[in-house]
């Protein structure tokens, strides 16, 4: 166990003028599943490539597992962006040897499994597939790798509900003492119990970071009837 | 994912899951001095986080209910006069709300108690039904007598 697997330190990120993150200070440990949750705009896709070291901080500082971002963090840190990253003449086998020749921790023998799972097939071209189905892949490729921090920047968000449910439990029974899954999305209560903490932004600051179970039982109401509330329209 | 396991929105999970870990005990499916399924597994089977099934695991422990054997696993307890007298205060506790939900329908202890015993009687298949009872009848047309 690692208490402090990723620490954030008054973390400031400015695109031109607007504050896009504005003094994050966050500590999180790892075996946990954690929700980043806030509005459209409230700069979650923004912290997660901060973590990974896409951007870099206006100011403050990302430590995972005691390093800034850089090649240690990138063998240990396994990220599924918003956007699609498949290239698309290749066929879903070839992104597969992709990813299990570039990370060590891939696990190759899962991503198969995965995929059956899921009934897709690894002989399709990545171009022939639907939204939907190119998010599984995507996700396929991201979990299937041993890392110590994942994140997950809106994984569930184009899937249909039953491949939902699959990645759910995929993401439970991958559950383990030595990494962290933090997950963005919008489907609060599709998620919620499978959470440990959840973190909600709003307008690049940190609003509230506390269990699931605590915050049930001190407002007496789950996340998501809070979450309707906090960023009521 | 989760049929068995029925969680609601405005409690914590872990409170959930332990009443329902409860539950199995006391009606026997895991029986006294048992092995419980593994935390990972039960996690997986109610969809919910590993670690919060520690944290109803933990809360049976502390009430006893549960042991953990460091070779053997968890195990639930052999005292079966605490898990017959869990199972009691649990019973006496459901026979409450359902006499106060009566109560509200304006039946009697005794009335309500009447017509349990009858629709208990009923094989039950037609339960599912709700056939109106005798004694329903009887009842309404007393309180019309009344007025």
């Amino acid at each position: 166990m690692n208490e402090k697997l990723l620490v954030c330190n008054s973390l400031t990120k400015l695109f031109g003028t607007k504050q896009a993150l504005t003094g994050i200070d966050l500590t999180l440990g790892s075996g946990k599943i954690i929700g980043l949750l806030g509005p459209n705009g409230s700069g979650k896709t923004t912290l997660l490539k901060l973590i990974n070291g896409l951007l870099q901080p206006s100011g403050g500082n990302v430590l995972i597992d005691g390093h800034a971002p850089g090649v240690y963090t990138h063998g240990i840190v396994s990220y599924l962006p918003d956007r699609m990253f498949l290239n698309d003449w290749m066929k879903v086998m070839d992104l597969i040897r992709f990813f299990d020749d570039f990370y060590s921790d891939f696990d190759f023998p899962k991503a198969m499994e995965m995929l059956q799972s899921l009934g897709l097939s690894s002989t399709d071209r990545l171009k022939t597939l639907s939204k939907g189905t190119k998010e599984k892949v995507q996700l396929i490729v991201t979990m299937a790798r041993k890392a110590k921090l994942y994140l997950l920047d809106e994984p569930i968000g184009g899937v249909d509900p039953a491949a939902r449910d699959y990645i759910l439990n995929t993401i439970l029974t991958n559950y383990s003492e030595n990494s962290t899954v933090v997950i963005s999305t919008h489907l609060i209560s599709d998620i919620e119990r499978v959470l440990d903490e959840v973190i909600f932004l709003k307008n690049g600051e940190l609003m509230l970071h506390d269990s699931v179970d605590n915050i049930r039982e001190q407002e007496g109401k789950s996340v998501d009837q809070l979450f309707r509330e906090v960023f009521a329209c | 994912m989760g049929t068995e396991w029925k969680l609601t929105n405005d409690r914590p999970i872990y409170l959930q899951l332990t009443e329902q870990i409860v539950q199995r005990i006391v009606s026997g499916r895991y029986p006294p001095a048992s092995k419980l399924p593994s935390v990972r597994d039960l996690a997986v089977e109610a969809g919910v986080n590993p670690n919060t099934m520690q944290r109803a695991f933990a809360e049976l422990e502390r009430e006893g209910l549960v042991t953990t054997n460091r070779t053997a696993g968890r195990i639930v307890t052999e005292d079966v006069t605490m898990i017959e007298s869990i199972r009691g205060q649990l019973a006496a506790q459901k026979i409450k709300e359902f006499l106060d939900g009566m109560e509200l329908l304006g039946f009697t202890g005794s009335q309500a108690a009447n017509l349990l015993a009858q629709y208990a009687a009923l094989p039950s298949a037609s339960l599912e039904g709700l056939p109106l009872l005798e004694n329903n009848v009887n009842f309404f047309e007393k309180e019309e007598d009344a007025l």
